[in-house]
């Protein structure tokens, strides 16, 4: 086994079996492309968006230009060679999050909406006045905001579990929230903002015992570990196609059968009904109930190559790789005076995202600085405003891995921290 | 990009002028950049015809593109009268700043033009419709 360390670094080793993210790179276009300054692109943005494979940019194109046709209506070759790739797309992300049938895999257009779905459809139907739910300090906006309409609606009561200095969510509010019997429990695998991966198996099983269903907002988890909502025993996950090397415009809700079967449709029109006559209309099988309209056929296709190219690697390769690399990252970082990491301290429970704040140095400052280094980082309040007034700053800079960074990446990385500083110094 | 960080630009931002809260003051308004979290007040004194300006400070927290053009648009405001301070061009602030200014920081650099307006016209100031296309 070959150890690569970062010289005076004491921290991990590379697992056996893993990958070289910068062999990886060739697979990604854009890094073929030079940034503005003739430098060579560091991207680690990949919690905003990711890059997209050479695979998946050209399985794209090959159904644009030879599969297309609208999927689940003609009776011709083409369209029925559209919907078999859109069908085996849907069967892909079924098997990539341990869903019991592709039946239970909805297409939606990102993360967002799946949430919204479920808000509209099950929310509306099952939260009355008076009820609580839940969610946390820590979540995206895409998991607030939508509950936030809903309470508002229906008149129920929105709880947040509150979060610890170093980024966790706090176990005893966790427990104290539940004992007020919420419907529903709505948390993220991943926080975007501070990369804490939060304990999913404990919440649901405390969730569950408490009599909550419990939501899983995976947008920042899915692409980064492996999924499996059958180990799990959530009933909601939701999440987004363009975070893990597929296009924008494909998302994914997964809910348990028996849920989507009662659940009342989100967004009405073609495709979703059986029959519609002039009084009224009924409602197409699941999971076609909540697909109105033309879906975005090739958006998904594309999302399956993603899905092929990140089995390929194996999750668990992919998930070790960034741990080695916020290890040292981390490590490097915190040797930089100045330097506010936040999140927590330990590497199994802290994903590839790393939120920090310099010292008299605003983010947007950084991240303008490190964009004359080729660097190319997130500055900003991550669509997770609560998180900054938790800890009482206007923003943060948010450097986040994925399988093509490696540890030339993290030396940039800390090289642009240094450049920044002695900028403003 | 480094030129966006001129030596004068990180003078302002070191030692701005004008910062500060005037107390008491005739005219107030706060605004914030929600995409940055800036945040930024200006207090205005005027004189007894309450026509001219006779004193001027900003507050607040951000970067130092938005730091510095604060210091810089208050320090050109003693003596203009309000019709003056309406009638500016957000262009003019730009060319004063004299760095680039690209798409994803103009909203840094006239956040203070922003708050000036809604100081001396009592209430929010729509975005010039340049900064509006352009959010960062």
């Amino acid at each position: 086994m070959t150890t690569q360390m970062t010289p005076g670094s004491g921290v991990g080793s590379r697992i056996p079996g893993a990958f070289s993210g910068t062999a990886l790179r060739t697979d990604f276009p854009v890094f073929d492309r030079p940034t503005g300054t003739g430098k060579r692109l560091v991207y680690l943005d990949a919690a905003a968006s990711a890059p997209k494979p050479r695979r998946v940019i050209e399985t794209i194109a090959d159904a644009y230009g030879h599969h297309y046709a609208n999927v689940h209506r003609g009776i011709y070759e083409l369209s029925e060679d559209a919907t078999a790739r859109f069908e085996a797309a849907r069967a892909t992300v079924a098997r990539f999050v341990g869903a019991a049938s592709p039946r239970e895999i909805v297409f939606a257009r990102n993360a967002t909406e799946a949430i919204n779905l479920v808000a509209y459809s099950w929310g509306r139907a099952n939260l009355r006045a008076g009820d609580r739910m839940l969610t946390t300090q820590l979540e995206h906006h895409a998991n607030i905001v939508p509950w936030q309409q809903l309470c508002r609606e229906v008149g129920a009561t929105l709880d947040y579990v509150s979060i610890t200095d170093d980024g966790r969510l706090d176990p005893d509010d966790l427990r104290a929230h539940l004992a007020n019997g919420p419907k529903l429990v709505a948390v993220a695998g991943v926080s975007n903002a501070l990369g804490t991966i939060n304990p999913l198996t404990e919440i649901v099983r405390l969730a569950h015992e408490a009599g909550a269903l419990v939501l899983v907002d995976a947008a920042q988890s899915a692409p980064h570990m492996p999924t499996d909502v059958a180990a799990l025993g959530c009933d909601f996950l939701a999440l987004s196609g363009h975070k893990m090397l597929g296009p924008s415009g494909i998302g994914v809700l997964w809910a348990r059968r028996e849920l989507l079967e009662a659940m009342p449709p989100f967004m009405t029109g073609g495709s979703m009904i059986i029959k519609v006559t002039l009084d009224g209309a009924e409602w197409n099988e699941v999971p076609y109930k909540f697909e109105a309209g033309t879906p975005a056929i090739v958006e998904a296709i594309g999302l399956g190559e993603a899905i092929n190219y990140l089995t390929d690697l194996g999750m668990d390769a992919v998930r070790e790789h960034e741990r080695y690399l916020f290890e040292q990252a981390w490590a490097a970082l915190r040797e930089i005076p100045g330097v506010r990491l936040l999140g927590p301290d330990d590497p199994a429970i802290h994903a590839g995202v790393i939120s920090f704040v310099l010292d008299g140095i605003h983010p947007h400052d950084v991240a303008t600085v490190f964009d004359s280094e080729g660097v190319a980082v997130r500055a900003g309040h991550h669509c997770a405003q609560p998180v900054m007034q938790r800890y009482d700053i206007p923003a943060t800079t948010r450097a986040s891995f994925y399988v093509y960074n490696d540890t030339d990446d993290v030396e940039a990385l800390a090289s642009a921290i240094r450049a920044c500083q002695n900028l403003f110094s | 990009m480094d030129n966006l960080y001129r030596d004068f630009i990180l003078e302002h931002y070191r030692n701005p002028h004008n910062k500060g809260f005037l107390d008491p003051h005739d005219l107030h308004f706060d605004d914030s950049n929600p995409t940055c979290g800036d945040e930024m007040s200006m207090t205005l004194r005027l004189d007894a015809g309450g026509e001219t300006i006779t004193d001027v400070g900003f507050d607040g927290r951000g970067c130092a593109i938005s730091q510095a053009s604060a210091s810089i648009l208050t320090d050109g405001l003693r003596g203009q009268s309000l019709d003056q301070v309406r009638a500016m061009n957000p262009k003019d602030l730009l060319d004063e700043l004299g760095v680039p200014i690209g798409p994803a920081r103009l909203k840094c650099a006239l956040l203070s033009y922003k708050v000036l307006q809604g100081a001396v016209r009592g209430g929010e100031f729509e975005w010039p419709a340049e900064a509006e296309s352009m959010t960062g």
